[in-house]
C-alpha cells in the first residue's frame, strides 16, 4: 500500500512529530531499525480490491439501546397501548428468563419523532444533535442476531461469534491490513464513563471483546485507560526521566546487539525494535491524549463533557485524533443501555452522554475531509422488545432484550448518507420483506451481524471470504461458516 | 519480525513444502499428501455426509466412495498412472469449469511443487494410509545412526538416536552441549520456573563428576517448585480461573483443585490416575476427599448467572464446553465442529459428539450460578474441631428456633384470646385484657432475647462456615438425563436420543456395567489401546521443554493438525510412557537428560531463519519465557519472592480501575483490592484470575484469558511488553531493592557489583565488552543523576539516607539493574 499518498503523508507526519517532540532522542546506536518494518501490510494478498475506507471508528453502545425510542419510528403503536402482542407476531421467539411466561403488553415510544434533513427521515427528539447530520447517516433497521443476552450478544457483535475464543473485528483488521503508523497501536479501545443514573444494571465488558482469540496476541486491541497511564505501564517510574530512560535503552541495546552477535537469534532484533517503539510511544501517546492543541471551536462541538477524562465526548474526540494519526481501528465502548425498567428517564440520561459527541464526530471528520475514508459504525448488541417489562404507565416502562431486529447506523467510508435499509413490521418485532412478511433472508434486506462485518471488511478492501486464519481444522474467518453478504445497497 | 513469519508464514510454507518431503524420495501419504488433500479437497470429498460432492471421498481407500472405485469407466486415481487419473487432470486443467479446487471454493490452488508431490505419490502407487494418530502406538526399533559426532554419545538416549537419524537424513549436524551456565539456567527454569542462584551455578560449575548434570536434574525435579511449575501448564490447558467468566463474572472457589494438581505433580502421580480422578474422581469406589476435589475439573467451564438465559441453554452450553475440553485435554482433538454437524476433516460425527455429551450430561446441580454464592455441588472441608463445633451450633440453632416459634405461637394465642373475650362480661374483660397485655409483653421480651441470641449463634456459625474451605466438585444425579443429538447444535432442537459412547473410529470403551459411566470413559482415556492419550500427553511435555511439540499443533492431532516432525520418536516416547505406568517425572527426566535437549542454542542467524521453530532439533531451543516465569524471576533475583505454597489466589498490584471499567457494579469482582504484606510477592501462579480482565502483567506476555482450553501459548514480541518490563511498579521496585542490596554489601567495587548483578540476572559472567558497557552505563547514569539531583531524590524519597551522593548511587545502580531486567536474554531461556 506504499502508493497510498495519504498513508505516506501520515508516516512522514508521524515521524516528524516524533523527532520534533522528543527533545531527547535515542542514541545513534538505537535508531538503527526504526519504522521500516512497521508500516507494512500483514497479509501479502491484501487489500483484495481498492478500499473505500482506510479507518474505522466503532461506537459500541453496550446494553442494547432501544430502537423504538431512538431509530425505528412506529406511529401506529400509540393506538395499541397495553394491548397484548399478537401471538403470530411473536411466533415462537425465545425470550429471556426475565419475561418468559409473563404478559406481553405493547408499549409505544413516549418520545416524539419529526422529519429532519434533506432526506426527511423521522428522527427522535432524544437525538437533536444527531438529527443535524442525518443526511450523512445510513440506518440499517433490519439488523439481527441470535443472542438474547448481553454476554453472548456483545461477544457476537465484536467477534462474529457468541462463543468466546474468536478474534475481534479490530484484531482481524490488524492481522489482515497491518499498520498505518509507526508509533501507535493499530487497534485502540476506549472505555467510556456513562451516565451514572443506572449503576445497578450496567452490563459488563470483557477483554475478549477486543481480544485476538486464536490469532497471535500482538493483534489485540490496546485498551486506553481514562485514569492513570492511557496505555498501561506507559509512564516511567518516579525518578526515571526521559534522559535516563534514553540512556538505559542505549545500554540495553548495546548489550542486546552484542548478545545477538554471540547467539545468532534474529528475534533479539525484534526485541530491540519493540523497545524503540515503546520509547516512541512514551512521547506519541501523551501527545495524542493532550487536547491543548485542539481549538476551542472543535472542543465546543463535542460539548462540555469533552473536558472530562474518560467521558464519551472526550473519547470521540480522541478517536478522531487517533484515526488522524493512522490508527486503523478505534472502538469506543459506552455502557448503561440495558433499560429493563424506568426506560424513559435512563434513556434521556444516556442520550445526553452520546448525542452531541456522535454528531460532533461526524462533523469534525467531515470538516477535515476524513469522513470520506473513515467508516463510523454505531450499534448495540441487539434491540429491545415492543412489549413492556415491569411497571407500565404514561411516563414509566421498561423493555426486555430483542434479537430479531435492531438498528445500527453507519456514516462515511463509502456508505450512502441519508438513507435507511431494511424494514420492520408495525411492532418493530420482526424484519419484514417488501410484502410485509416476516423474514430473516438477506435477499429481503435482513442484515445479520455477519453481513455487517462482511460489509465493513468490504469497505476496507477485504473480501471477507478470503481473510482467513487456519485454526481447529478450519480456515477461520470473521464472518463464520455460514454464508455472509456485503450489503451492496448501502454502498455509495 | 520472526513472530509473523512463524505464525503466519509458516503455515503457508508448510503447506507448500512438507517438512521432510524434499529430502526423502519416498512420498508418505500421511506426511506429504494428506495435508494437501485435507486442506484443498476433503471439505467436499471427505467424512461429512451432508456436504459430500460427487460421492467421492479422498480419505478412504475402500468402498464405493473411494477414489479407486471406477466411475463410468473413469479412474479418479489409477495407482501408478497419473495421466490416467481424473484427479491429476482436475488439479492441472486450465478449464475453470473442471478445475479443482473449484474457483468459488476460495481454496488456494495447488502450486507446482505440491502437484509434483501428488504426481509422484500416484506414480508410487497412491497408497492411502489410515490416519496416523488414530492408529495404535507402534513399537519402534531404535534407528541406526551412521556417524554421530563426538559430542553426542550414541546409544545413551533413544531420543538422541531418533533425532540424529532424522538430521543425518537431511545432511544436518547437531550442536555440541551448551556451556554449564547456560545449561543450569535452562534446566532450572524448565523444571522449576525460577532461575538458578549464583551459588547453585557455582556449585554446578565446580562439580566435575560425570553425573553432575543428572544429580542436578534429580535435585530440581524433587523440589516442590516443580509441582507448581508443571501445574501452571495444566491450568492453562483446563482453563482454571477464579471467576465464572460470564455476565457478573462472580468469584468462584476452586483453589482446592489447584492445590490438588500441585500435589499430584510433586508426588509424581501416574498420569492415568491423574486423568481418572479429574474426570471421574466422584465415581471412584471409596471415593476419597482428594478424588472429589480432583473431580472439580468438571467445574472449570464458564458459567452463566441465573435469571438471564433459559436455564436449558446454559445447561447445554456447560456440557458442550465440557465435551470440547475433553477433546482438547485428553484427545488432542477439536470436537467443537461436531456440535452442529459432522466434522469436515476428521471422522468425528455429530452423533459422536452427543454420545460423549451423554457422559457429562448428569450433574446433580443447577447449571447457573446463584448470584455471589458458590454453585453446588460443593464439598465442605471442615477441620474435625470446626465440624463438631458446627454440628453443635446447628443443633442449638434448631432448638432455639423451635423455642422461638413456640413463644411466637403463644403470643398469637394470647392475642386471639383478647378477641374471643370481647364477648364476655365487661369487668372480667378489662381484667383479662390487662393480664394478657402483661403476659404478652413478657413473652415478647423473651422472643426478643432469644432472637438476639439466635443472631449471635448464627454469626458464630457463619464465621466458622466462612473459614471452612470448600471445593466445587462433580456429583452425578441418581436418575439419568436423556441426551439427544441437537439439531444444528441448538439447545431447544432435540433430535434423536443417543446413549453414552466413545467415537467409533477409536478402540471401543470397556463398560463395567450395563450403563457406561464417566469412570468408564476415564479408564478408556488411559486404556493401553487408546492411541491418542499417550501421544498427546508426551507431545505437550515435549512442547513445554522445546518450545514446540513434535506435533506442532498440540491441540489438534486430527487431519488438519500437523504431521509429527519425528513420528517414530513420538511413538517411542508414548510407548515408554505407557510402559512406565504413565510416569511423568521419568518422562521429563528422559527428555532433559538427552543430548538433544542439552545442545547449545548458539548458531548463525541463517540457521535460525532456516528452521525458526527448531523442528529439526539441530540446536538447543531458545524460548521466550512465559509471563509468570518472567515476573517470578525478577522477584526471586531481588529476594522479594514469597515461596509460600497453596491456598487462595492473591492480588499483587495492578493499574487502577481495570476491573471497574469492565464490571457490573454488583459483581463480586467489581473493585480490585490489592493484597497487603508479602502476599503480593507470591509466585505469579497464584495471582487472582478474573476472566473478564486477567492481570495485565500476564496477558501482555501472551497468557490466555482462561476462558477456553489452551494447550499452547503464543509467543509475541510487542512494544507494550517493552513498556511493562521497563515500568511495572513491582519490577522497578525489585530493581531498586536489588541495587540497594548491592550497595549495602561491604567491600564491593563497581566491577564486583556489576558482575554480581549481571550474573544474578543472566546466570552468566560479563565478558570484557559487557563489563565495559556496564561500567560506561553506570557512569552515565551517575552523571545524569548528579546533574538532576531532584530525580535521584524523588526515586529514593521514601528512604532515609545520609547523603545525596548515596541517592545518586542508588538511582544510578537501579537504572543498571532495570537495564539488565530488560535484556532480551533475561526474558529468554537459551
Amino acid at each position: 500500500m506504499s502508493d497510498n499518498l495519504f498513508e505516506h503523508y501520515q508516516r512522514l507526519q508521524a515521524r516528524r512529530r516524533f523527532l520534533n517532540q522528543t527533545s531527547v532522542g535515542l542514541g545513534a546506536a538505537v535508531l538503527g531499525s526504526l519504522v521500516a518494518n512497521r508500516t507494512t501490510a500483514a497479509q501479502p494478498d491484501l487489500p483484495h480490491f481498492r478500499p473505500r475506507a482506510n479507518r474505522v471508528i466503532f461506537l459500541f453502545m453496550g446494553g442494547a439501546p432501544s430502537q423504538l425510542e431512538l431509530y425505528d419510528y412506529k406511529p401506529g403503536l400509540e393506538a395499541k397501548y397495553k394491548l397484548p402482542l399478537p401471538d403470530e407476531v411473536r411466533s415462537g421467539q425465545r425470550v429471556t428468563a426475565m419475561t418468559e411466561g409473563k404478559e406481553h403488553l405493547i408499549q409505544p415510544s413516549i418520545f416524539k419523532f419529526t422529519q429532519q434533513g434533506h432526506c426527511g427521515r423521522y428522527m427522535s427528539e432524544l437525538l437533536p444533535h444527531l438529527s443535524t447530520v442525518v443526511d450523512d447517516l445510513c440506518f440499517i433497521k433490519s439488523m439481527r442476531t441470535e443472542a438474547i443476552n448481553h454476554d453472548e450478544g456483545k461477544t457476537q457483535m465484536c467477534t462474529g461469534s457468541q462463543v468466546q475464543g474468536k478474534p475481534s473485528l479490530g484484531a482481524w483488521l490488524s492481522y489482515g491490513l497491518g499498520s498505518l503508523n509507526s508509533n501507535l497501536p493499530d487497534f485502540i479501545v476506549l472505555n467510556s464513563a456513562f451516565w451514572s443514573g443506572d449503576q445497578q444494571n450496567v452490563q459488563a465488558l470483557y477483554s475478549r471483546l477486543w481480544g485476538t482469540g486464536f490469532l497471535p496476541s500482538k493483534y489485540q486491541g490496546v485498551a486506553f485507560q481514562s485514569a492513570g497511564d492511557p496505555v498501561l505501564f506507559l509512564s516511567n517510574p518516579t525518578g526515571v526521566t526521559r534522559t535516563s530512560r534514553s540512556k538505559m535503552l542505549e545500554l540495553v541495546t548495546q548489550l542486546n546487539h552484542k548478545h545477538a552477535n554471540d547467539i545468532g537469534d534474529p528475534e533479539i532484533q525484534t526485541t530491540i525494535a519493540q523497545q524503540e517503539m515503546a520509547f516512541r510511544m512514551q512521547a506519541s501517546v501523551p501527545e495524542l491524549t493532550d487536547l491543548s492543541d485542539e481549538p476551542d471551536s472543535v472542543k465546543k462541538l463535542y460539548g462540555p463533557e469533552v473536558e472530562k477524562s474518560g467521558s464519551f465526548a472526550r473519547n470521540c474526540l480522541l478517536a478522531r485524533r487517533m484515526v488522524e494519526r493512522g490508527v486503523r481501528f478505534v472502538q469506543v465502548f459506552h455502557r448503561g443501555w440495558d433499560h429493563h425498567s424506568t426506560l424513559p428517564t435512563k434513556l434521556r440520561g444516556q442520550c445526553k452522554d452520546v448525542d452531541q459527541p456522535w454528531a460532533a464526530l461526524i462533523q469534525d471528520l467531515k470538516m477535515r475531509g476524513m469522513l470520506e475514508d473513515t467508516l463510523v459504525v454505531c450499534s448495540g448488541e441487539f434491540g429491545r422488545t415492543v412489549y413492556c417489562q415491569g411497571k407500565q404507565n404514561a411516563t414509566d416502562y421498561g423493555r426486555d432484550h430483542h434479537p430479531r431486529c435492531f438498528t445500527t447506523w453507519l456514516a462515511g467510508g463509502g456508505i450512502k448518507g441519508g438513507i435507511e435499509h431494511g424494514r420492520t413490521d408495525e411492532y418493530s418485532y420482526n424484519i419484514v420483506d417488501a410484502n410485509g412478511q416476516p423474514t430473516t433472508r438477506f435477499e429481503d434486506d435482513a442484515v445479520h451481524i455477519n453481513d455487517l462485518n462482511a460489509t465493513i471488511l468490504h469497505q476496507l478492501g477485504i473480501d471477507h471470504r478470503r481473510l482467513t486464519f487456519p485454526y481447529q481444522g478450519l480456515d477461520q474467518r470473521l464472518t463464520g461458516v455460514e454464508e455472509a453478504n456485503v450489503v451492496k445497497k448501502i454502498l455509495a | 519480525m520472526r513472530s509473523i513469519a512463524t505464525l503466519v508464514g509458516f503455515q503457508v510454507i508448510l503447506a507448500s513444502v512438507p517438512l521432510s518431503a524434499l529430502a526423502d524420495d519416498r512420498v508418505s501419504f500421511n506426511r506429504d499428501i494428506r495435508p494437501l488433500l485435507s486442506d484443498r479437497c476433503v471439505a467436499c470429498h471427505g467424512p461429512d455426509d451432508a456436504k459430500r460432492a460427487a460421492d467421492l471421498r479422498l480419505d478412504v481407500s475402500e468402498g464405493e466412495l473411494s477414489p479407486f472405485h471406477r466411475r463410468d469407466g473413469h479412474d479418479v486415481i489409477k495407482p501408478g498412472d497419473p495421466d490416467a487419473s481424473e484427479l491429476w487432470k482436475r488439479i492441472t486443467t486450465d478449464d475453470h469449469a473442471l478445475q479443482m479446487p473449484p474457483l468459488d471454493s476460495n481454496k488456494k490452488p495447488l502450486n507446482d511443487s505440491q502437484k509434483g508431490l501428488i504426481r509422484k505419490w500416484i506414480q508410487q502407487g497412491a497408497t492411502i494410509e489410515n490416519f496416523w494418530s488414530f492408529q495404535p502406538l507402534r513399537p519402534q526399533e531404535s534407528p541406526w545412526v551412521k556417524n554421530g559426532p563426538e559430542e553426542v554419545s550414541r546409544g545413551e538416549s533413544r531420543i538422541d538416536q531418533f533425532v540424529l537419524a532424522a538430521l543425518e537424513k537431511k545432511g544436518m549436524k547437531p550442536q555440541p552441549s551448551a556451556d554449564k551456565r547456560t545449561l543450569i539456567r535452562r534446566v532450572t527454569l524448565d523444571l522449576t520456573g525460577l532461575p538458578p542462584t549464583p551459588e547453585e551455578i557455582h556449585a554446578f560449575e565446580q562439580d566435575d563428576t560425570p553425573d553432575a548434570y543428572r544429580r542436578l536434574v534429580d535435585r530440581l525435579i524433587s523440589t516442590p517448585l516443580y509441582g507448581e511449575h508443571m501445574a501452571r501448564y495444566w491450568l492453562d490447558l483446563v482453563r482454571f480461573a477464579d471467576t465464572n467468566g460470564m455476565h457478573h463474572d462472580h468469584y468462584r472457589e476452586l483453589s482446592q483443585y489447584r492445590d490438588w494438581v500441585i500435589r499430584a505433580f510433586n508426588a509424581n502421580m501416574p498420569f492415568d490416575q491423574f486423568a481418572t480422578y479429574q474426570l471421574a474422581g466422584d465415581l471412584m469406589e471409596n471415593s476419597t476427599i482428594d478424588h472429589q476435589i480432583a473431580s472439580g475439573y468438571n467445574r472449570l467451564h464458564m458459567v452463566m448467572d441465573r435469571g438471564t438465559n433459559p436455564p436449558l441453554e446454559s445447561y447445554t452450553r456447560n456440557v458442550v464446553d465440557q465435551v470440547s475440553a475433553f477433546g482438547t485435554v485428553f484427545m488432542g482433538m477439536t470436537l467443537e465442529c461436531a456440535v452442529c454437524h459432522d466434522h469436515k476433516y476428521d471422522p468425528v460425527k455429530q452423533r459422536d459428539f452427543y454420545q460423549l455429551f451423554a457422559f457429562f450430561n448428569n450433574i446433580d446441580g443447577e447449571p447457573e450460578t446463584p448470584g455471589r454464592d458458590q454453585q453446588p455441588p460443593i464439598l465442605e472441608l471442615a477441620s474435625p474441631e470446626d465440624a463438631s463445633r458446627l454440628h453443635e451450633l446447628e443443633t442449638k440453632l434448631i432448638a432455639f428456633k423451635k423455642e422461638i416459634d413456640q413463644l411466637k405461637e403463644s403470643l398469637k394465642d394470647l392475642a386471639s384470646q383478647g378477641t374471643v373475650e370481647k364477648s364476655s362480661q365487661e369487668a372480667t374483660k378489662i381484667q383479662a385484657a390487662e393480664n394478657n397485655k402483661a403476659k404478652e409483653a413478657e413473652v415478647a421480651k423473651q422472643v426478643k432475647e432469644k432472637e438476639e441470641e439466635l443472631g449471635r449463634l448464627k454469626g458464630t456459625r457463619d464465621e466458622i462456615k466462612r473459614r471452612i474451605p470448600i471445593a466445587l466438585v462433580m456429583k452425578e444425579r441418581s436418575d439419568l438425563r436423556p441426551a439427544y443429538i441437537l439439531k444444528r447444535g441448538a439447545y431447544d432442537q432435540p433430535g434423536e436420543v443417543v446413549s453414552r459412547n466413545t467415537p467409533a473410529f477409536l478402540p471401543p470403551l470397556k463398560s463395567s456395567g450395563d450403563l457406561k459411566t464417566r469412570l468408564d470413559l476415564a479408564r478408556w482415556v488411559t486404556d493401553e489401546e487408546n492411541p491418542l492419550t499417550a501421544r498427546v500427553t508426551v507431545n505437550r511435555i515435549w512442547q513445554q521443554l522445546f518450545g514446540v511439540g513434535l506435533v506442532k499443533t498440540s491441540h489438534d492431532f486430527g487431519a488438519q493438525g500437523e504431521y509429527p516432525s519425528h513420528p517414530e520418536l513420538l511413538d517411542d516416547l508414548a510407548n515408554t510412557f505407557v510402559e512406565s505406568q504413565w510416569d511423568i517425572k521419568s518422562l521429563v527426566q528422559s527428555i532433559v537428560l538427552s543430548q538433544t535437549y542439552q545442545q547449545s542454542s548458539r548458531v548463525s542467524p541463517e540457521e535460525y531463519r532456516a528452521d525458526a521453530d527448531n523442528r529439526m532439533l539441530a540446536r538447543g531451543s531458545r524460548i521466550r519465557l512465559d509471563s509468570e516465569v518472567i515476573r517470578d524471576q525478577i522477584l526471586a533475583i531481588s529476594g522479594l519472592l514469597n515461596k509460600t505454597m497453596y491456598g487462595k489466589s492473591v492480588k499483587p498490584p495492578q493499574p487502577a480501575d481495570l476491573w471497574k471499567t469492565v464490571s457490573m457494579v454488583s459483581s463480586s469482582t467489581y473493585s480490585f483490592k490489592e493484597d497487603t504484606g508479602d502476599k503480593i510477592y507470591r509466585r505469579s501462579f497464584y495471582t487472582f484470575w478474573k476472566r473478564a480482565m486477567p492481570p495485565p502483567q500476564m496477558t501482555i506476555f501472551d497468557a490466555p484469558t482462561r476462558e477456553s482450553c489452551t494447550s499452547r501459548r503464543e509467543r509475541t514480541n510487542t512494544p507494550v511488553q517493552a513498556l511493562l518490563m521497563m515500568n511495572e511498579s513491582q519490577y522497578f521496585e525489585a530493581a531498586r531493592l536489588f541495587a540497594i542490596q548491592l550497595l549495602d554489601s561491604p567491600g564491593l567495587s563497581d566491577t564486583d557489583r556489576l558482575r554480581i548483578a549481571f550474573e544474578s540476572v543472566t546466570s552468566h559472567l560479563p565478558d570484557a565488552d559487557e563489563r565495559a558497557n556496564l561500567q560506561r552505563g553506570l557512569d552515565g547514569f551517575r552523571s545524569i543523576y548528579r546533574d538532576d539531583l531532584d530525580s535521584a531524590k524523588s526515586m529514593t524519597s521514601d528512604l532515609k539516607l545520609g547523603s545525596d551522593a548515596k541517592r545518586v548511587e542508588i538511582a544510578a545502580l537501579t537504572m543498571v539493574v532495570n537495564s539488565l531486567f530488560n535484556l532480551d536474554a533475561t526474558k529468554t531461556r537459551e
